[in-house]
């Protein structure tokens, strides 16, 4: 939790159903994100979690439900209005750019902040090039923040997959992200890289004051980082609250624990 | 003083004021950050680390008072042994990867009340410390990621103790100057803790004078200047990082350079391109593995070509090395391969520029060493102790050998023990064991000669050749030098050979007992169709016995050839029906023979190899990796090796 933390709402969604046909994959689905708190979505496989964060970040369009950023209310947000409103993500399953370097890699997430044409970027001259020189500056620090100095120049299929991980974490944070939305960023990770990731996860949150919405299994890590969590099972929101109320609540338990639906 | 390049000085702060005078603009130190090398000059860092001074000076750090440095090699970091130095007080770096409970005894040891910590990590191990340690007043750090929630009245920032400073030197410009000038050349100028395999680490102290006249010796020893580029990637709480990275340094007036992070070594090696580089055995050997792997994988005619001109290499690069006279066409060949695979070779391992070469602390195998000699670097040995400001011994350009380790550079005079105990006085010989008396008095004479636990002699060449520690080495019948380790470390170069016991303390002659090494001797089996089902039958074969037995009459060639060592030829041995293995407490866990364990459990076939049986059975408890105890019992084979004759006695 940040020092800037206050009681300012960032993001509501308010309401959201969004089915496949006949799935319903997030049902009447509603809580709020506030400014520089580490915010948690958990829920066991299916309960809609990715769902709800494609939602967000426009990827999939509800079919009911308002999304509130920033105070400006849409039915639906668009991919592109999201990064240019200051939303950036990781995903479940890397999507990194595997036959370029970690730097090239990271250099794309500072993509939202290029504004010169084509032309110039070509020719790299002149105002082109003294752009990609100052945002070189900004991912050289996101470099020396996540640690990851000596795979710079490392193209990124060759990388393990926590440094991988650890890179998708870098060219989001490259684009100076308002809200941060992250994928499971610890799975697949062993104790001590789940240690470094939390780490970067809270310095972010601490040393930016960067709003963060995070997807994760690991309980231990969700209750550590987290300032609020909201439990969803079968698409429904079941539980929300600061990570101690959650682990009491009956209702979670059960979703993890598996009780029969009827 | 006047225009003559000789720099005047007590102390490293009092030189570096002195050469403030003209090299203010030069280049001092450089440290890869954010991806680019970001320079200090000489007027930077001093004036950074004077800030520095004037800031610790008004948080209370006093003439003679001890500050803790923990962290990786940082230019920030040296400066803040400058601020010490120049209050009067004494930097007293600790190893930045030990955990906080070893750094406490340093820090408790040497009362520090401030700690100079470079990151997170460094100041969550420092306010650990300061738990145990209450007399710990200041943790200040250099990088602020991650610590903006610590107490800023113990954490600080460096930058503000240094803002603080500045503001106070333009109340009193003089306020730091005037400390630096009341410095002595007999004032401590460093601490150093030895890490100590046995008990209690001790703190060397060391003086201005001991460091400042090391450098200026070793610089003219081989022809160090101003020119030089280093790269500082040892840890500063190592007295040779201490010595080449910022005594010499500073001396000579050469840009030291930090890489960015430990993991960039590698890289940044390559891009700076050191002229001056010392690194311990064990970096070398790595590399040159890399390095063969590396080959294995590569195409057919890299491979050959690589191939090829190694062995030109290893004819004719040690000869041009030494000066001596290489036929045109042997010197025409070398020139080709320098071209097409030494040159190449060493611009990817960052050795291009590399003039002088260091490698100490352990001994390195001949091959590794041969190695980068012949491919043009001039890599040399030395000799050393923290205890005596690191140089006993250095090889001189020309007579570099793999086996001995030079001889004494000008002001150092060594002495060899009736025992076999090497000893020495030099100008760098430490003051004391900080606030341990006995200890000093145990290491070093009245009259300045310092112990250094090392057995040695010195060779037909006058070269100093270490062999084993002194309390290890025994006698012989005929009052001759019995060295276990020197032998033992002579044929564990073997590949197929993995542990030895030598034994001949008090003997007529030395014999050993052998355990082979199971990947290189059952390869070696597979390649010669010796079939065999366990350990056990692999290590009597008798094929194996007949493979080890080259071995050992190789080295007892070897050995003939030295006056002092030809009656430690190995004239009979077994080879071990298991291995050797920490489990049954044979070996430590850092793989030392236990010998006292080993007379215990295998008298019987110790006594076996000196009463000239041939054959001895042998019945020995062993415990299984889940903990059950078992038995392995064995009829051993015991063989002769032949012994090459002493030169000078054959022609007697």
């Amino acid at each position: 939790m940040t020092d800037e933390q206050t009681n300012e709402t960032l993001l509501e969604v308010d309401a959201i159903s969004l089915s496949f046909g006949g799935v319903h994959a997030l049902v009447d689905v509603s809580f709020d994100i506030r400014k520089g708190e580490v915010r948690s979505i958990i829920g066991p496989n299916g309960a809609g979690k990715s769902s709800m964060l494609n939602v967000i970040n426009g990827f999939y369009h509800p079919q009911e439900g308002t999304i509130t950023y920033q105070g400006q209310a849409r039915k639906q947000m668009r991919p592109h209005d999201a990064a240019a409103g200051g939303i950036a993500r990781t995903f479940q399953n890397i999507a990194l750019f595997k036959g370029m370097s970690t730097l090239d890699n990271i250099m794309t997430g500072r993509n939202t902040h290029m504004s010169k044409s084509l032309f110039w970027q070509a020719l790299r001259i002149g105002p082109a090039q003294r752009e990609e020189i100052e945002n070189r500056e900004f991912v050289e620090h996101v470099i020396d923040f996540l640690e990851i100095q000596s795979i710079r120049k490392t193209p990124v299929g060759r990388l393990p997959y926590g440094l991988q991980k650890r890179v998708e974490l870098g060219r989001a944070l490259a684009a100076e992200p308002t809200l941060l939305l992250l994928d499971e960023p610890m799975a697949g990770m062993n104790l001590e890289e789940k240690e470094d990731m939390s780490r970067f996860i809270l310095e972010t949150n601490d040393e930016f004051g960067t709003t963060i919405a995070l997807i994760e299994h690991d309980m231990g890590v969700v209750m550590d980082i987290s300032d609020r969590v909201v439990v969803l099972d079968y698409g429904r929101k079941i539980a929300e609250g600061t990570p101690e109320e959650v682990r009491a609540n009956q209702d979670v338990i059960d979703a993890y624990l598996g009780v029969s639906h009827d | 003083m006047g225009n003559s390049l000789e720099l005047q000085g007590d102390t490293f702060p009092q030189l570096l004021l002195q050469r403030l005078k003209h090299d203010a603009e030069r280049p001092a130190m450089r440290e890869k950050a954010y991806g680019i090398w970001q320079t200090w000059t000489l007027g930077e860092l001093c004036e950074e680390s004077f800030a520095l001074a004037a800031g610790l000076a008004d948080l209370g750090f006093a003439r003679n008072d001890t500050l803790v440095i923990i962290g990786d090699n940082r230019p920030r970091l040296y400066g803040s042994m400058i601020a010490a130095q120049a209050l009067g007080g004494v930097p007293v770096p600790a190893y930045q990867d030990s955990v906080a409970e070893e750094i406490q005894y340093v820090v408790d040891h040497a009362e520090a009340r401030f700690i100079i910590a470079e990151n997170q990590e460094q100041v969550d191990k420092a306010l650990e410390i300061k738990e145990q340690c209450p007399r710990v007043a200041f943790v200040i750090y250099c990088d602020p990621k991650g610590l903006r929630k610590y107490d800023p009245q113990v954490v600080m920032d460096i930058q503000t103790v240094m803002a603080r400073g500045r503001e106070l030197l333009k109340a009193d410009p003089d306020k730091v100057n005037a400390e630096i000038q009341k410095g002595k050349s007999s004032d401590t100028s460093i601490i150093l803790y030895t890490s100590g395999t046995t008990g209690r680490p001790k703190g060397v102290v060391l003086s201005h004078e001991n460091l400042l006249v090391t450098a200026r010796n070793t610089n003219a020893f081989d022809g160090i200047t101003a020119e030089e580029e280093v790269l500082a990637y040892l840890p500063m709480a190592w007295v040779g990082d201490n010595v080449f990275s910022f005594a010499m340094g500073f001396v000579a007036g050469f840009c030291v350079n930090c890489p960015e992070s430990t993991n960039t070594v590698a890289q940044d090696l390559r891009e700076i391109g050191p002229t001056f580089y010392f690194a311990p055995p064990r970096v070398f050997e790595s590399v040159l593995t890399s390095v063969m792997i590396r080959m294995k994988d590569a195409g057919r005619l890299k491979r050959s070509l690589f191939d090829h001109f190694m062995k030109v290499a290893k004819k004719t690069g040690v000869a041009l090395m030494d000066g001596q006279s290489v036929p045109a066409w042997d010197r025409f060949h070398y020139w080709l391969g320098e071209l097409l695979v030494y040159g190449p070779l060493k611009n990817t391992l960052g050795l291009s520029r590399v003039r002088v070469a260091y490698t100490a602390g352990e001994a390195i195998g001949p091959e590794i060493f041969e190695f980068y000699r012949s491919l043009g670097i001039n890599l040399k040995q030395l000799y050393g102790q923290t205890e005596a400001t690191v140089f006993i011994t250095m090889q001189p350009d020309g007579v570099v050998r793999s086996e001995s380790v030079g001889t004494p550079p000008p002001g150092v005079e060594v002495r060899i023990e009736e025992n076999g105990e090497v000893v020495y006085r030099s100008p760098g010989v430490f003051k004391e064991y900080f606030k341990n008396p006995e200890a000093t008095a145990e290491t070093k004479t009245s009259d300045n000669w310092v112990h250094t636990g090392d057995a040695g002699y010195f060779d037909d060449e006058g070269h100093l050749r270490i062999i084993d520690r002194a309390k290890d080495v025994g006698k012989l019948n005929d009052s001759s030098m019995f060295a276990p380790k020197f032998l033992e470390n002579k044929l564990k170069f073997f590949p197929e050979i993995k542990e030895v016991v030598t034994f001949g303390d008090q003997r007529d002659f030395v014999t050993a007992f052998i355990n082979i090494d199971l990947d290189a001797v059952g390869n070696w089996a597979e390649r010669n169709n010796v079939a065999y089902a366990s350990y056990q039958e692999l290590a009597a074969h008798p094929e194996v016995y007949a493979l080890v037995q080259g071995c050992i009459e190789q080295v007892n060639q070897s050995l003939a050839q030295d006056s002092h060592l030809s009656s430690s030829q190995i004239r009979r041995f077994l080879i071990l029906h298991k291995e050797l293995d920490p489990d049954d407490g044979e070996l430590t866990r850092t793989r030392k023979v236990r010998r006292r364990i080993i007379n215990e459990r295998y008298g019987d076939l110790i006594e076996a190899l000196f009463d000239g049986r041939t054959n001895c059975f042998v019945s020995t408890e062993v415990m299984f990796e889940d903990g059950r105890q078992g038995q392995i019992e064995a009829d051993l084979e015991i063989r002769d090796a032949a012994v090459s004759q002493e030169p000078s006695r054959a022609a007697a």
